[in-house]
């Protein structure tokens, strides 16, 4: 048993109805006990979806835990397949059905019988992998169905598309700003001249994945979602596939350079240097960003990252290398894979931190005060607490997550997304002088190693009174500054004296 | 309305039990900020965590006092010992939080592996010196609201038997809200206020202003409350002696009620509940007519109350409402709304406790005759998919609903207000009565504001049936 308050990867169904969702026509049917369906909730919410989410539960009650479902998921599935007539079913088990060990595989062959469309178990493990494993599982499972399906059928077509073709395998429902990267992606093939050939799981239909081996390579740009189903088809039938998140100038320079490497040694003559040259000179204000006197003043700040893989590491190489940004530490919560993150981010940051533990989290932000953190919503709430802002770069999210404006994390119009994100983040000019005025930058050292300890220092009237003139943004960080001089000196109680001569101390 | 014929009397059926509701283990959101002394400790999976985490929203960062005791595999198989694993996370709770009551919260999967919390929880509690309070609140069982009944019906075993002397001063917890400020012998003086019979203890929990309203609404009829279940802390259980009245608050409180009658041998008032002003009233009404006391000045509040709502009514005068049902304040709400003057051909509902209800169906049934209406159907255990078609069908002027179909519905171009904040929103008693109609009423002023737009159906194509 572990004591918890909070996790950032949901449980395993959340991932195969997540994949199973982003598809059209295609329903799941959880075998779970009433209140499962939560899933339902957040998808009409934070999607603010209008259609119907084609999920539903067979629900697990009391007689079910007595006598066994018996022909109830059969009933069910049936049933749905007469009411929605979706192209695929898939029976998705929950931690409950986990442990009541039914012949789920026995359910579905029986189903498939009286089903007109396709019946399908999710693969997964409850106790073992979390919402992104199972999400990366059931994607390649439902493509190798299809695949295998068309294969025997004799239906699977011949050869490549006639141009360059990808296909760009990762984008679902309720991924972090998922609907935007697709666009923007779509935006940048069309720019190089490649065709989209499919996009899954998002709005595809499960008819046409018989085509996804005529795309000439596979683009993965999350590393959570797709990649197993990229390894699958590049096994399969020698699609190249390409994982370099386009997030940032350099990694979408590279992500270019690399895709130009691909589809060249398939026979295509292409030459993009002089696109990415116009791009990022002229197109993306990112890099003129990074030499702006704007970004000079970020020069050297301490930030903090923390996210999922794909999105934390992105960040943290952008914020090293193109903004000159310190960053402390940075991790994720993908513990699964944490050795690709170690080998992504370990000399773009001075420590790496895995952690699933949302109190070490806030512990090593309370530690090394940094300047602006950028992490999910739960690292901003810490950052509400210690009053240090926090820009959002991943899930968990809620629903000012999901923006209704274009604000894509990925291709050229991504870079200028993430350097208005950033450069809000950081406290900005005007308040950046005050900060000197008052007390100095970033503190550098260990003020208390938790993040809820109270002060217990004595402050005289005078000096209240005087911390109470410093402007309301600043204030807290004065106090924190003070009381760190007076702690390492000693000092019980702070007096007007021992305030200015903090001031002092810092500022020299 | 299809149905122009009315039947004599309500009918009941049930359909599939494929409906959309919160899980029951929701209900240690408002209870960890009602009991303000306890810890709620949810034994469960990642799903149950998951869960809570987001239906939760921000209330998860300040650092509330319930956590998960998440099963790993080493749980689900035995291989690690239920009684030790509960015990480190136990003291760990006591060491960081010293709450004055642990409550465990069982979960669907304790209860398939049939961890034994009730046998576990008295030898912990002696070793570890917390009382820990069991409520198997999961949703092979139950639903939402009925989440609390659990924990209610495990609280009342807790409520002293006797009164000790030495705490009787400290334990008046409600007399002293009332007369804060006030001397003693001008508060002993209007003790004599109150007409003479057995105590009355109420059980519900409600946010403190509401407990404050409608305490004060029944001492105006000379009724004292002498205490709460749940109370503000965990410390301040009321006594509760054989013999007590008792009366429910929420229509969901049934196993409580059971408990109190059957284990506490306390007598239930059975009475409509106090949501809107005509269930407040008949609710004081009853009580009174229990104690033989001549209920003063009540219809004259309820008719000014109704004055006071006469602006919103006119919004929903004549509208139709659908209740697709998950929170089972389905009743007293449909009852109110008919009073308004709406019609209702559905009304849904998790779990239909007839006898704990038996007054509130008793009123529906009145109310419905009175204003002319043909009765609603009620349909326990409903079935969502079904219901939408009969939405489709009926096209009601206003549907509540769970979040699953809020939307969808409304993009569609019919109505919708969110179920669930009835839960959370102050509803009871006559002070309240315009919140619920304040809810009732948004979204049709809303789109009363948006009607000339012509943004009325935003889904390309219908959804197939």
């Amino acid at each position: 048993m572990k004591l918890a308050y909070w996790m950032y990867a949901g449980p395993a169904h959340i991932g195969t109805l997540r994949v199973a969702s982003s598809f059209k026509n295609v329903h799941a049917i959880m075998h779970a006990p009433l209140g499962d369906d939560y899933f339902n909730v957040m998808r009409s919410m934070l999607e603010r979806e209008r259609n119907y989410t084609p999920v539903t539960a067979s629900v697990v009650d009391r007689n079910v835990l007595a006598r066994g479902s018996q022909e109830k998921v059969v009933d069910n599935i049936v049933r749905k397949d007469k009411e929605e007539t979706p192209d695929l079913i898939v029976l998705t088990p929950t931690c409950t059905s986990s442990i009541l060990q039914e012949d789920l595989e026995n359910f579905v062959e029986r189903a498939q019988i009286d089903a007109k469309g396709d019946v399908m178990l999710a693969d997964v493990n409850h106790y073992r992998v979390n919402e992104l494993q199972a999400a990366d599982r059931t994607l390649e499972q439902i493509v190798k169905y299809y695949i295998e399906k068309a294969k025997k059928k004799g239906e699977l077509p011949e050869g490549k598309t006639e141009k360059p073709s990808v296909n760009i395998i990762g984008v679902s429902t309720l991924g972090f700003h998922n609907q935007h990267d697709c666009t923007e992606l779509k935006r940048l093939m069309t720019d190089l001249g490649i065709e989209i050939n499919e996009v899954i799981p998002e709005g595809a239909s499960v008819h046409n994945l018989k085509n996804l081996p005529r795309a000439w390579f596979n683009l993965t740009p999350y590393r959570e979602l797709g990649v197993m189903a990229a390894k699958y088809l590049e096994s399969e039938f020698g699609t190249p596939y390409i994982d370099i998140t386009p997030m940032g100038v350099v990694e979408t320079a590279r992500c270019i350079r690399k895709i130009q490497q691909v589809v060249n040694a398939q026979g295509a003559n292409v030459d993009y240097e002089e696109f990415i040259d116009n791009q990022t000179l002229h197109v993306s204000q990112a890099a003129w960003f990074s030499r702006s006197i704007d970004c000079q003043n970020l020069t050297g700040k301490k930030a903090v990252v923390f996210g999922d893989n794909t999105h934390a590491a992105a960040m943290t190489k952008i914020l090293a290398r193109e903004m000159g940004i310190h960053v402390v530490w940075a991790g994720t919560y993908c513990k699964y894979d944490a050795d690709w993150f170690r080998e992504q981010v370990s000399e773009y940051c001075d420590e790496v931190l895995i952690s699933e533990d949302n109190g070490e989290i806030g512990d090593a932000i309370a530690r090394v005060e940094p300047s602006a953190i950028f992490g999910t919503q739960m690292e901003r709430h810490v950052g509400k607490r210690l009053d240090i802002p926090c820009g959002v770069i991943a899930a968990p999210i809620h629903i000012q997550n999901f923006p209704i404006g274009y604000k894509p994390f990925m291709g050229y119009e991504g870079t200028n997304q993430i350097a208005d994100l950033v450069y809000n983040s950081f406290t900005l000019g005007m308040e950046d002088h005050l900060l000197e005025i008052f007390g100095g930058h970033d503190t550098k050292e260990v003020i208390t190693k938790g993040i809820s300890a109270d002060s217990d220092l004595n402050w005289t009237k005078d000096a209240k009174a005087e911390l109470n003139k410093v402007p309301g943004f600043v204030r807290g960080k004065v106090k924190r500054n003070t009381e760190k001089f007076a702690r390492e000196r000693g000092i019980g109680e702070i007096s007007l004296e021992v305030m200015y001569a903090a001031k002092e101390a810092v500022g020299a | 309305m299809t149905n122009t014929i009315q039947p004599e009397a309500l009918t009941f059926e049930c359909e599939t039990g494929n409906y959309h509701t919160f899980c029951p283990i929701s209900c240690v959101s408002w209870l960890y900020q009602k009991i303000e002394d306890s810890f709620f400790l949810v034994i469960g999976t990642k799903t149950c965590g998951y869960f809570l985490q987001n239906a939760m929203g921000v209330m998860i960062f300040a650092e509330p006092r319930y956590a998960m005791a998440e099963l790993e595999e080493g749980d689900i198989s035995a291989k690690l010992n239920d009684y030790d694993e509960l015990k480190r996370l136990s003291l760990q709770i006591k060491r960081d939080r010293n709450p004055s009551v642990i409550v465990w919260i069982g979960t669907c999967t304790t209860e398939i592996i049939k961890m034994d919390l009730e046998g576990l929880a008295p030898k912990l509690e002696s070793e570890i010196g917390i009382p820990i309070v069991v409520a198997r609140a999961n949703g092979l069982d139950y639903a939402f609201t009925q989440g609390e009944d659990t924990v209610l019906a495990a609280m009342a075993a807790r409520c002293p038997k006797q009164v000790l002397e030495a705490e009787k001063e400290s334990r008046n917890g409600i007399q002293k809200l009332l007369s804060f400020g006030r001397k003693k012998e001008e508060v002993a003086a209007e003790k004599s206020e109150y007409v003479n019979y057995p105590p009355l203890v109420l059980f519900g929990s409600l946010p403190d202003p509401v407990v404050t309203q409608l305490t004060l609404e029944l001492k105006k009829q000379g009724i004292k409350v002498s205490g709460w279940l749940p109370a503000k802390h965990y410390t301040e259980l009321p006594v509760i002696e054989e013999g007590y009245y008792v009366a429910g608050v929420n229509p969901f409180l049934s196993r409580t009620a059971t408990t109190l009658m059957r284990r506490r041998k306390c007598k239930l008032i059975s009475a409509p509940f106090p949501i809107g002003p005509d269930g407040s009233r008949a609710w004081i009404e009853k009580i009174c007519s229990v104690f033989g006391i001549e209920p003063q000045g009540l219809a004259e509040r309820e008719k000014q109350i109704w004055q006071n709502l006469e602006d919103y009514i006119q919004l929903i005068r004549g509208k139709s409402v659908f209740f697709m049902g998950d929170n089972l304040l389905e009743i007293s709400l449909a009852r109110f709304l008919i009073r308004c003057g709406m019609t209702c051909s559905e009304v849904g509902i998790p779990y239909m406790d007839k006898r704990y209800q038996k007054a509130e169906l008793e009123m529906l049934e009145k109310t419905c005759h009175e204003m002319g209406v043909s009765l609603p159907k009620i349909i326990e255990k409903p079935d969502n998919y079904n219901q939408i078609q009969r939405i489709y069908e009926l096209q009601p002027d206003l549907v509540i609903t769970g979040m699953a179909h809020a939307n969808p519905l409304e993009a569609r171009g019919i109505n919708t207000k969110w179920s669930v904040e009835f839960t959370f929103a102050q509803i009871h008693g006559f002070t309240n009565a315009r919140d619920i109609l304040e809810l009732v009423t948004r979204p049709l002023r809303r789109n009363n504001a948006l009607k000339d737009l012509g943004w009325d159906k935003l889904v390309k194509e219908e959804a197939k049936v």
